[in-house]
């Protein structure tokens, strides 16, 4: 047992209340979700009714306005906060169980600025590429930047600690964004095109860009539903999985693989947001216990939540002026990051 | 025959005594050389070339009869050169002002970068710069100060726990408030106008580009002050280097000397964020390519990694203006783009500890 798995287990030791509720927990929260959803697209400039909002999607009229609006512009947006929380959420999750490191967050590792950077070079070597190519820009720019932190995180005695890989994450980051910056000071033309992405935001996001995107995602999150089970016994350390019998280094090959489909495709969506792959996992192990059956399909609805959320707040906090999405996380998640740091972080 | 010592020993009356490895004076003449040279590289080098003759011949005043001279003149004094000072400057603050922290937190990977300190006086100099619209070049490193001192302070107090602030949570905790200041920096911009804000974002990646006298008189005075006080207090950070309980034995007043070695410390960081924004790296490299050359003993390392980092930056500023002419690249990308794969080097030397 390596030290730093220790309060990782810690956390995950509370039994849940009753097995029988999680199914019905689970439905709760899709409701709750669905009612987020509706919020927000009711606020906005002009405030829609949510009986509009219900006409709109389901007895469209191409010739009512508020209709035009909400199909065009406020329902691209929602669900693409909704794909982005539940990817971030369970790449979180993934993330922090195989490597037993309860800091771990695609933001914080480095894997979203190296999807980021890779957009951007393919959108500086390529002028203007179709859409199609910034998600798989992404998804290779998060595969080298992961393997890259897993590599220098998990070097020499006990392994990949949350310290070493915090810290590999943090400086790739430093390093990767350096070259993203010289980029976009050298190219006006990409810093025109690449502007509305880089912060992280929602902001403007169309069908287009959401359908070249989405099918990644999706595939990474049934992906994940799938080996759920095996993540489990993962999570126990690997001694236990091998002891049951379990092929490691295929199921960890598998789980980096989705992680990476995750993460890459919700920054070609919505450029780089941290925090969101830190939070819910833990706010969902806390409720549902350590069965990644359940701490899954939670993280995957309670990360499109805390997006959708977070989304409506960006918009009405400061009003008419519009916060990138990835700073309300950055807000709520770095207290959350320093609460972990200074009670799970043993030594 | 005695061997020799490997101390010398300065002294100026009967209490004052500086005591340092006999490699220092010697490694220092090396390293100011080097800086001497990059100076005259980097004013020489540009849109309006001077040749390096040229350019000390210029410095030194003794080509006023050159037809070129105005020219020169114009050229090297109110556009190179105080950005060129400004840049060893600002490099000579934040090395010291590592190294001080790295022997604070006994902690070879401390940086006033990477703990949040640059971060918490970027976020007050952008909100005094989106507030005020102009801030007097000597006001903003007070407000620095405050907001450096601020963000050292809960990072310190969030760190603290059972009595004792652990290097692991302090970094840890340092890279999160990093990031919380980092949102404010970013919601204090959405209230700026767009030029104001392109400003900020060069600024803030660091920047020495159109650098005046101003800033760097505004510097300079922190470091008359800082400098020498960091020298002083040498000695007894080498005492708290050994631990707590050592230092005590050895009669210091440990919470207090501490606390005086982390206020000069920030001060320094905070005073070069005032003038150059938030240049990363140079804090952690220099002091740890100084303790290679002169050892541990802090009455050297401190000269050496203030010389060290004054002349890194000013080479990374060359670096930055040759890299991609016409543009330039900010001297804050280039210390990361060589300072991350050092620490990481590091990281991976350190892998089998």
């Amino acid at each position: 047992m390596t030290s730093q798995a220790q309060p990782l287990a810690q956390s995950s030791q509370r039994v849940p209340g009753s097995r029988a509720l999680l199914l019905p927990g689970l439905i709760l929260c899709c409701a709750l979700l669905i009612l987020g959803v509706v919020w927000s697209i009711t606020l906005g400039a002009a405030t829609i009714s949510p009986q509009v909002v219900f006409q709109a999607l389901f007895h469209y009229d191409a010739g009512n306005f508020d209709h035009i609006i909400i199909q065009t512009v406020r329902l691209p947006r929602v669900l693409a906060g909704v794909i982005v929380g539940a990817a971030l959420a369970v790449a979180g999750a993934i993330m922090q169980g195989l490597t037993r490191n309860p800091l771990a967050d695609s933001g914080i590792l480095g894997i979203n600025s190296g999807a980021a950077f890779a957009v951007v070079l393919a959108v500086f070597l390529l002028g203007n590429p179709p859409l199609s190519v910034y998600a798989l820009a992404a998804l290779i720019g998060a595969a080298a930047a992961a393997a890259l932190v897993y590599f220098l995180g998990s070097m020499g005695k006990g392994g990949a600690t949350p310290l070493k890989l915090t810290l590999a994450g943090v400086i790739l980051t430093a390093f990767i964004s350096s070259f993203t910056t010289a980029i976009l000071i050298t190219s006006q033309q990409t810093l025109d095109q690449i502007r509305f992405w880089t912060a992280g935001s929602l902001s403007g996001r169309d069908m287009a860009l959401l359908t070249q995107t989405a099918p990644y995602m999706i595939v990474g999150l049934l992906a994940a539903l799938l080996i759920s089970r095996q993540i489990t016994t993962l999570s126990l350390g690997d001694d236990v999985a091998k002891g049951l019998g379990q092929n490691t280094v295929w199921i960890r090959a598998i789980a980096a693989l989705i992680v990476v489909l995750l993460a890459g495709g919700a920054v070609a969506l919505a450029g780089p947001i941290a925090f969101v792959g830190l939070i819910i996992p833990h706010v969902v192990r806390f409720i549902v216990g350590v069965d990644y059956r359940w701490v899954i399909p939670y993280s995957a609805v309670a990360g499109a939540i805390l997006v959708t959320v977070a989304d409506v707040g960006a918009r009405v906090v400061l009003r008419p002026q519009e916060l990138p999405v990835g700073v309300i996380m950055a807000l709520i998640g770095a207290p959350f990051f320093i609460a972990l740091a200074r009670w799970k972080v043993k030594r | 025959m005695a061997l020799k010592s490997p101390w010398i020993t300065a002294r100026v009356g009967q209490r004052l005594s500086y005591r340092m490895d006999r490699r220092v004076p010697l490694i220092a003449v090396v390293i100011l050389l080097f800086a001497l040279g990059t100076l005259i590289t980097s004013v020489s080098y540009g849109e309006y070339n001077i040749p390096p003759l040229e350019v000390v011949r210029t410095i030194l005043n003794v080509n006023q009869d050159s037809p070129d001279y105005a020219n020169e003149r114009l050229v090297i004094d109110s556009f190179r050169l105080p950005r060129i000072v400004l840049a060893f400057l600002v490099g000579a603050a934040l090395a010291t002002s590592g190294a001080l922290m790295q022997g604070i937190t006994r902690n070879p990977l401390a940086d006033p970068y990477l703990l949040g300190v640059s971060g918490g006086a970027a976020l007050v100099a952008v909100a005094l710069i989106v507030v005020l619209k102009s801030v007097p070049v000597g006001l903003l490193p007070f407000a620095t100060f405050a907001g450096a001192l601020v963000t050292a302070g809960a990072i310190y107090l969030f760190a603290w726990r059972n009595g004792s602030s652990t290097p692991i949570r302090l970094i840890l905790i340092g890279i999160a408030v990093e990031s919380l200041v980092g949102a404010g920096t970013t919601v204090m911009l959405l209230f700026g106008n767009i030029i104001d804000v392109q400003q900020a974002y060069i600024w803030l990646t660091g920047s020495v580009y159109a650098s005046t006298w101003a800033q760097v008189y505004a510097l300079g005075g922190w470091l008359i002050v800082l400098l020498p006080l960091a020298l002083l207090l040498a000695r007894p950070l080498n005492a708290l280097n050994l631990g707590d309980d050592p230092a005590k034995g050895l009669g210091l007043r440990v919470e207090r000397q501490r606390g005086l070695l982390l206020i000069v410390s920030v001060a320094l960081a905070a005073a070069a964020v005032a003038v150059a924004g938030t240049i990363g790296f140079v804090g952690l490299v220099a002091p740890h390519i100084a303790r290679r050359l002169v050892g541990p003993a802090h009455e050297g390392l401190i000269p050496v990694s203030a010389l060290l980092g004054g002349a890194l930056v000013m080479l990374a500023d060359l670096i930055g203006r040759v890299a991609i002419a016409p543009s330039e690249l900010p001297v804050g990308v280039v210390t990361a783009m060589i300072g991350a794969p050092y620490f990481l080097w590091l990281l991976y030397r350190s892998r089998n500890r």
